[in-house]
Formats: C-alpha cells, structure tokens, sequence
C-alpha cells in the first residue's frame, strides 16, 4: 500500500476515534453539569400552562427565553449513517438533543432568575434546523433548542382587612 | 412594552386589542463563526457562536415588534410566538409576532 492511500484511510479513522473520545468526554461533563444545575433549581416554578397561584399574587411579568444551538459530532453522524441503511431508531442523536433541551430550559431558567422572577408560566419548546453552508450535506448541520415562557414576578399577598 | 406568550398579562386586565403585529429578521452566518462551526461539527456540542448570532438576532425581530406596537398604541403584547426558517444557503429567518394591547 502507498502512502497517499494510507493517509486517505488514517484520516477518517483518526477523526473518528477522536471525535468519539472528545465527544463523549463533553456529553458526560454536560451531563453532570446538568444534573446539577437542575438539582439546584428544582423549586423554580416552570410550568407549562398559565400558571395561577394560590396564595400569592402576581406584581410583573416578562418574556423569558434561552436557546441553543448544538451540532452532532463526526462519530455520531457515521454511526447514523450506518442505522440509515437500516431505518429505526439512531440512539446516538437522542442524548444530543436531550441535553440541548435541558440546556435551553436551564437557561431560560436562569435569564428569569437574573431578572428577579420567581416562576415561568406557559412555557414553550422549540426546535429548527439551521441551514448548512455549503450545498451538500457535509456542511454544517445544527438545529437551535428555543425555550421561552412568561417569568412572573410574586409577592404575598396582602391579607384582607378583618 | 410587556410582553407575555400567554393570553394576557398575568395580574392586569386587558382594555383594548390593536391587532397582530410582527418583527423579523434575516441574518446570515458570519464566515469566521462558520468556520469555527466548521471544527466544532468534528467533535459535536454547542456552536456558542451561533448560538449568540441567533440571540442577537431574536432580540432584534422582538424589537421590531415592540417598536410596530408602540407605533399603533399598544403598551403590551400578548401571546408571543416565535418561528425559525431558514430561508436560503446559511441564512435563517428569524420571527416574532403576538397580539398589540393596552392593558391598565
């Protein structure tokens, strides 16, 4: 075998090896990151309907939003590639797009929490493809996680006058 | 300007409807952030700077929408939605629209 068809060969499998060692490196830092983050804020009031508090009443509101914008890795994509002759489920792309959600909630947390806000009422989830550069499907492939609802502001409510 | 993405604005009561008004914007992607992009797709994650260029962006197209709300009297706009399309090679539209109010 000559050189130039060894690099031709030792190229993609480098990448791949790297990408899956890198990539998962991330995901299972993410991952921790979450758990966290979540656990810290897990008496945050997010829900996603109009939310009406008891005792409570509500003195402001605002539009709260958080978004990301995530792409799949290169070993992830081969795997893909392969479950595509196939057809069924590609288990490679679905903690991606678990954590780009969680991401974009947890953000969206914390933009109302800076504000002061003390819940989110209606949120809503939302997802889009962003168009790659170039023509083929090699170019960049990303999709953006949006996740928006209304922070709300409470305070005690006065008690009524006896 | 309030804005809510629910049917009113929680605690105050709606007095008048001013109809649907909108804010978009179209952006391309920067060649810089692409090709930084271009690296990041190798190993997977977050594209920060997309995701901040996307940002920009939406607050942009709400800006438009409040400005078209105040235009037409409004001091609120209630039930925001947004939408996302990408309208050419390395372009995405970016949409807001809800309906202008006046609330007390």
């Amino acid at each position: 075998m000559d050189t130039p068809t060894l690099i031709q060969l030792l190229v993609p499998v480098a990448l791949l090896v790297s990408a899956y060692f890198i990539g998962s490196a991330i995901e299972k830092k993410h991952y921790r990151a979450l758990r966290t983050r979540e656990h810290a804020s897990r008496r945050f009031i997010t829900v996603t309907f109009p939310y009406e508090p008891r005792d409570e009443e509500i003195v402001a509101s605002t539009l709260v939003t958080g978004s990301v914008v995530i792409s799949v890795d290169y070993f992830k994509r081969f795997l893909a590639g392969l479950r595509m002759l196939f057809g069924g489920r590609i288990k490679s792309y679905e903690p991606l797009l678990d954590r780009a959600r969680r991401e974009a909630i947890m953000r969206m947390k914390e933009d109302a929490r800076a504000g002061g806000y003390h819940a989110i009422s209606n949120v809503r989830l939302e997802t889009s493809r962003i168009a790659s550069s170039s023509g083929n499907n090699k170019g960049t492939a990303a999709v953006e996680i949006l996740a928006f609802g209304t922070g709300l502001k409470l305070a005690r409510r006065a008690p009524a006058a006896p | 300007m309030i804005l809510s993405n629910t049917e009113n604005i929680p605690g105050k009561t709606i007095q008048e409807f001013y109809g649907v008004v909108t804010g978009s914007t179209v952006r391309a992607k920067h060649i810089g952030r692409d090709i930084m992009a271009g690296f990041k797709n190798i190993v997977g994650g977050e594209l920060k700077g997309y995701t901040e260029l996307l940002n920009e962006a939406r607050q942009e197209a709400i800006e438009r929408m409040e400005a078209q709300a105040k235009s037409v009297g409004a001091n609120a706009v209630v039930n925001v939605r947004f939408t996302t399309s990408s309208v050419a090679q390395g372009a995405a539209e970016l949409f807001a629209y809800g309906t202008a109010v006046k609330v007390e």
